[in-house]
């Protein structure tokens, strides 16, 4: 019995000790990775960023962007795929922290649900932007500050320039909007309204949804022209470039010249509107600036430097192009998307 | 009875669902079934559905025998992106377009191959095998892609969805020879029995000498093929590969069109033309939808409200509801 027991607990000690052993050997390698880093680049920066994903060729390009602008600062960057998942996103902060980086990147995949590991990262002393997106929080202490475009001017801006484009013609617009329920899709309309109510020449007479996707906008700018008497629609307002190329392409197969015959404005600034305008098959286009990395980078060490907290909204410019840059603008973009 | 008109009596229900659809599109937009002959292509709201409808019944038509066989392909929208990856990733290499077409095939081809090597061979269940592309087949499209769309000007290639035939879209007569091709395959020969029996019961089927492994193998390479067409088709209707949309839930619309033709998810009996009809009657109402002017909060509920009515329509327990109903309307007409 005496021996029995004995052998027993001296079992779970030698468990216990292996695992504690385990546990120093990682304490030990974390330590000395740590150091690594730290010795490896006193003078710069470190800074960790968590993105969505690549799910789409926006997101492509705010990736390349923030590594572009990282290397030209003499920042170490640690990225982070999230593949569309929160809680990838939770875990790669949390590890930004346990690296101890000197700032977070964090372009969030929903607006809820993180107070608590921004808590941490405050906790940590780790200041955090948010790239791209907003959050919804009581406590906006909890990140520096974000840097968004405003999506209702994107809106707003296409617009103005159609109430100017058209002057005081009456003017039949279609509208596709992205796909419904999302915020930005909201306020792209919202803006959009907003700007073309002043000029009551203009009417937006039918709306519908393109999921953002090229092959929608197709379908629905078809649906479009079949429903609308022959002629009589004047404008194409689409919330995303992807599904004017579509639209474009139905405008085309109907007959129709378009940039011509409809005129066209969207928003993203994708290379292949560009082309499309260019090709004078395409009128205007709101860019959403991808370089958002590089401007977080800015106000970062402006405010290392100064202390003076930055605003807690920097909003992104949405500049609008039409055809005279066309060609310069697409052969600046093409690599990058 | 000839063997014709006895198909065109087991429609009946698809037939009527499809007059239904269509009269909605007529009160939404009127001169809808007006036809012109334009160009040596026709033109008309019944054109754009056949034609818009082109990759769900090219799908249909796949998806009907998995279905028969007890089985079910979840892995149909993404073979149609990774497909149209594989064809646009091959002209802008410089391959000729024959070449770049007949990869894109092959593309659905081994994807149905696998498919089928999971079913038939290491028996895991359909669901789950076809999950398996389905999740990670994204991917592969988006690596082909570089993560972008991938856009093309080979004249060829967007033929595929560009350019005309006996008056006819291309997509439309492609779906239709592919629809005509497999109902001649399952119907003209027994190929169509040993897949019923198949989906009926595995055992006795195999024990009475139907090849399972066989058939199940050969039903889900078939499905992977007309994937890799519809995919095709999609591609070159954009001129451009979009690795993250491009078939996008589209094999749920595939899976609906079957059940709307009819074949039950048990497996057991299918008709590969019901099926097609499926399809047709979910792109009229989608063109109705798309058309009506409603606010696009609408287009998904509309939807599910309609497919809701056509499958309780169709479910045993409401068929004896309704013909008392009907049996107490024909009383009161001849009281009346």
């Amino acid at each position: 019995m005496d021996m029995k027991t004995l052998l027993g607990s001296r079992k779970i000690s030698r468990q216990g000790l292996a695992r504690r052993m385990l546990g120093i050997g990682t304490a030990v390698l974390l330590g000395s990775l740590a150091a690594g880093c730290d010795s490896g680049d006193k003078k710069g920066l470190t800074v960790g960023f968590s993105q969505i994903g690549s799910e789409s060729g926006w997101r492509a390009a705010e990736t390349k962007l923030a590594r572009q602008g990282a290397e030209q600062r003499g920042i170490t960057l640690k990225f982070s795929d999230a593949q569309q998942r929160q809680e990838n996103q939770i875990k790669a902060v949390r590890s930004f922290i346990a690296q101890g980086v000197d700032a977070i990147l964090l372009a969030p995949v929903v607006s809820s649900g993180w107070d608590e590991v921004l808590g941490e990262a405050k906790a940590a002393n780790i200041p955090v932007i948010l790239l791209d997106r907003q959050i919804d929080t009581p406590n906006v202490d909890l990140y520096l500050t974000a840097v968004t475009s405003d999506t209702i001017e994107e809106g707003r801006v296409a617009g103005r320039w159609l109430a100017g484009k058209v002057q005081g013609r009456d003017c039949r617009i279609v509208e596709i909007q992205g796909t419904v329920g999302a915020s930005l899709v909201a306020n792209r309309k919202k803006g959009f309204e907003e700007a073309i109510a002043t000029a009551p020449n203009l009417h937006l007479v039918r709306t519908q949804s393109g999921e953002f996707t090229r092959a929608k906008g197709k379908e629905v700018m078809e649906g479009f022209l079949k429903a609308e008497a022959p002629g009589s629609i004047c404008a194409v307002y689409s919330h995303n470039d992807d599904m004017m190329i579509g639209a474009i392409q139905a405008i085309k197969e109907a007959g129709l010249k378009p940039g011509t015959d409809i005129l066209t404005v969207s928003i993203d600034g994708v290379p292949d509107i560009f082309k499309a305008m260019a090709d004078g098959d395409a009128n205007a286009t709101v860019e959403l600036a991808p370089d958002m990395a590089p401007r977080a980078y800015d106000i970062l060490l402006a405010y290392r430097k100064d202390h003076a907290p930055p605003p807690k909204w920097v909003q992104t410019p949405s500049k609008l192009y039409e055809p005279d840059t066309a060609a310069a603008e697409y052969a600046r973009r093409k690599d990058l998307y | 009875m000839s063997a014709v008109t006895q198909r065109l009596k087991a429609a009946r229900p698809q037939l009527a669902l499809l007059a239904v659809a269509l009269l909605v599109n007529v009160f939404v937009a009127p001169g809808f079934l007006d036809l012109r002959l334009q160009d040596g292509r026709l033109f008309g709201g019944l054109i754009d559905i056949l034609n818009r409808g082109a990759p769900v019944m090219l799908l249909a038509v796949g998806m009907a025998p998995v279905i028969a066989t007890r089985g079910i392909d979840l892995s149909v929208g993404v073979i149609m992106a990774i497909s149209g990856a594989v064809a646009a990733a091959g002209v802008n290499a410089g391959l000729a377009w024959p070449v770049a077409i007949l990869a894109a095939l092959a593309t659905g081809l081994v994807c149905g191959l696998w498919n089928g090597l999971l079913v038939a061979v290491f028996r895991l269940q359909p669901i789950v095998a076809t999950l398996i592309l389905m999740v990670a087949g994204r991917g592969i499209a988006q690596l082909i892609t570089e993560g972008r769309i991938l856009t093309f000007t080979e004249p060829h290639l967007i033929a595929v969805a560009g350019s005309t035939l006996a008056a006819l879209p291309l997509p439309v007569v492609l779906a239709l020879a592919a629809a005509g091709l497999t109902g001649l395959l399952v119907r003209a020969t027994a190929l169509g029995l040993f897949v019923e029996a198949v989906g009926t019961n595995p055992r006795s089927s195999r024990l009475a000498g139907v090849h399972t492994g066989l058939v199940l193998g050969a039903v889900y390479v078939w499905s992977g093929l007309m994937a890799a067409l519809a995919g095709l088709i999609a591609t070159a209707d954009i001129k451009g590969a979009d690795a993250n949309n491009a078939g996008l839930w589209l094999e749920l619309d595939a899976i609906l069109a079957v059940v709307i033709g009819g074949t039950s998810l048990y497996g057991g009996r299918f008709s590969i033309g019901r099926s097609v009809l499926g399809a047709l009657v979910l792109q009229a109402m989608r063109t109705a939808i798309l058309r009506a002017g409603l606010p696009p909060e609408l287009n998904l509920v509309l939807m599910a409200l309609v497919v809701a009515a056509v499958l309780t329509q169709q479910s045993p327990a409401f068929r004896p509801v309704a013909t008392r109903l009907m049996a107490r309307l024909k009383n009161k007409e001849a009281q009346a």
